[in-house]
């Protein structure tokens, strides 16, 4: 049953991801691209895109976007649900340990040896999205590439490391050279 | 305080700031911060610290996580389901509204080539953020942490293992090495 497809999917994404933000991102791939094809890798990269420049964590806007698009608002809620409660049931049982016994020890030695494996994973989700963006999901050849994005891309990564530029100001302007690279070979 | 008052009050404090904080959970976990220690003085800061720590050691998105805390700590498993509903309602509306019009609006010249463009941006922003942690990493001097980080890009990117395997791997790889130092440590 559907319903119970997407609530089981993203319990799983909100279950093991560790540490905010983008860890959700590599899990919501596996989940929905990978294992269940309810998005292509093109509307994945868009739903990221999309989370950047709206408010709401990743994971939430994820299951609201699939859900809808797979059963309605129904499945946006239910899958809403889903990735959300094992947050609500593990950060109240630790909330409850943390203020009997002050003693995270365990917890912590867990996060030091997954924070590295967070890292590489959203560095490999990060290498789909990229190669998304550069061959659109096509054939991956010289002839093929879209440099007009490698430029687009290199130009976006040296404005985010050598300035403080607001990341969302630096997607836009991603948006509007490409538009203009677009219109000027139209 | 009343509670009815309380929780009125942390149900809008909690949708406003879900709805104009961009930039992820750690923003909104200090926009948090300064409403309800700093402004309101609901909570004691040291405890407000604590209470971040938890939220970022669980899984899940911070922000939720945040308000689950929070809200807990102000009204009990009430103030928790208030605060996780107005931190998941404007995310909820403004993607059940995207969605709607994003099939009709993919196949548009421009919208298609603004987001085309945007996907090179969302990569760069993907490949600073990683830039920033595996420095992070590398800066512990655990040679450990390095080779667990090699060893699963390797495997979620060439090796297409399920990470959620890779999760589980890791952190039981942790609580050995947590044991294996405690028993050390008895031992010295």
């Amino acid at each position: 049953m559907i319903y119970w497809q997407l609530f089981w999917s993203f319990l799983q994404i909100g279950l093991f991801s560790f540490g905010g933000g983008y860890a959700a991102m590599p899990l919501i791939e596996e989940q929905i691209v990978s294992q269940h094809g309810w998005l292509t890798m093109q509307a994945f990269t868009d739903l990221i895109t999309i989370s950047q420049m709206t408010p709401g964590p990743i994971a939430v806007n994820a299951a609201t976007f699939v859900g809808i698009k797979i059963a309605g608002v129904p499945g946006a809620i239910v899958a809403t649900f889903g990735c959300i409660l094992p947050s609500c049931v593990l950060v109240l049982v630790l909330a409850k340990l943390y203020f009997k016994f002050r003693n995270m020890q365990m917890l912590q030695g867990v996060l030091g040896s997954l924070r590295p494996a967070v890292v590489a994973m959203i560095a490999s989700a990060g290498v789909s999205v990229l190669v998304t963006a550069f061959w659109g999901g096509g054939e991956i050849t010289l002839a093929a590439t879209g440099w007009a994005l490698v430029v687009i891309f290199a130009v976006c990564f040296l404005l985010l490391r050598k300035t403080k530029l607001n990341p969302v100001l630096v997607m836009v302007l991603a948006g509007v050279l490409n538009l203009g690279v677009k219109l000027a070979l139209r | 305080m009343k509670k009815h008052i309380v929780l009125r009050k942390l149900f809008f404090s909690t949708l406003y700031l879900s709805a104009f904080t961009f930039g992820g959970g750690y923003v909104i976990v200090t926009l948090m911060k300064k409403k309800f220690v700093d402004k309101l003085h609901w909570i004691e800061e040291d405890e407000m610290l604590d209470l971040v720590a938890i939220a970022q050691s669980s899984p899940g998105a911070i922000a939720v996580n945040g308000a689950i805390v929070v809200g807990y700590k102000l009204a009990g498993i009430l103030g928790a389901l208030v605060a996780i509903l107005a931190t998941i309602l404007p995310p909820f509306a403004i993607i059940s509204l995207i969605s709607v019009f994003y099939d009709a609006f993919r196949e548009n010249f421009v919208v298609a080539a603004l987001l085309e463009g945007m996907q090179a941006g969302v990569g760069a922003v993907i490949a600073s953020v990683v830039f920033d942690m595996g420095a992070g990493v590398v800066r512990e001097k655990s040679a450990a942490s390095d080779v667990i980080m090699a060893l699963a890009f390797v495997a979620a990117c060439f090796l297409d293992v399920n990470v959620v395997y890779i999760v589980l791997v890791c952190a039981a790889v942790g609580v050995v090495r947590t044991l294996w130092h405690k028993r050390k440590g008895r031992a010295q």
